[in-house]
């Protein structure tokens, strides 16, 4: 399955249709070997495919926005539906994490 | 109308989807919006999510998800015999998590009483843990499908 893509600095990461705390867990340790096998300086998650998320899914945003900055990089989230953007809302981690689009606004 | 269920499955996280999805299916029948099917589907998820990974930290164990459909109401109550908590008022805090190492967000009770309209819990060391929650359907009564 083609998850994952390496552009430059940049890792693109489709994620499932849903995302659990069932499918963080090998998401998060496959994101984590890329970063530290190449030089990423940005994650984007792709959630073209997704149309469930919860809070597993926003504890493996967080992490992984941590160890970004540890790296000096960041995050973005792309394609995102409506149920996913109402839990990052409630989530309050916009504040951290760049949505797509939202720094044209 | 009035129609109820039970769902016994093992504490392995591939239930956590199929705990969605029948629960989602069986709340269909009071015609929800597609907006409260997806408020039950993430309120089942982290409740269920907490029983396979708080309830029950060792081993395969059965946890229960009752649901009950009465009139315009949805009401469901999830259930582990696992390890249960000393301490309920603190692990409904907002951030709060028992097991940062496995990246949880703290945010499991939050969403739940975001996306239900009661949240209750009852829990005790060593005898386990029910998750009760309470939802009004406001679509429920006659309206068609567009």
């Amino acid at each position: 399955m083609d998850l994952m893509k390496v552009e430059g600095s940049k890792l693109t990461v489709f994620l499932p249709s849903e995302l659990d705390h069932h499918h963080t867990e090998d998401i998060r340790t496959e994101i984590d070997r890329m970063v530290n096998r190449h030089p990423i300086d940005e994650v984007e998650f792709d959630f073209s495919r997704t149309i469930f998320m919860d809070s597993a899914g926003i504890g493996m945003l967080i992490g992984r926005y941590k160890v970004m900055k540890a790296l000096n990089g960041r995050i973005r989230l792309s394609h995102l539906n409506g149920q996913i953007q109402r839990i990052l809302k409630l989530s309050g981690i916009q504040k951290y994490i760049q949505l797509e689009g939202e720094e044209r606004k | 109308m009035k129609n109820e269920m039970t769902l016994a499955f093992d504490s392995i996280s591939e239930n956590e989807g199929f705990a969605r999805v029948a629960v989602a299916a069986f709340v269909t029948q009071l015609n929800p919006t597609l907006e409260e099917v997806s408020d039950i589907r993430t309120a089942v998820s982290e409740a269920v999510t907490n029983a396979i990974i708080h309830g029950y930290p060792e081993g395969v164990h059965t946890v229960v998800v009752r649901a009950l459909l009465n009139e315009e109401t949805v009401e469901l109550w999830v259930t582990d015999e696992g390890v249960g908590m000393e301490d309920i008022k603190q692990a409904m805090e907002p951030l709060y998590t028992s097991r940062p190492e496995l990246e949880r967000s703290g945010m499991g009770f939050m969403f739940m009483e975001a996306f239900m309209d009661e949240v209750e819990v009852r829990s005790s060391p060593g005898a386990g843990t029910t998750v009760y929650m309470k939802k009004r359907i406001c679509r429920s009564q006659g309206q068609q499908e567009g």
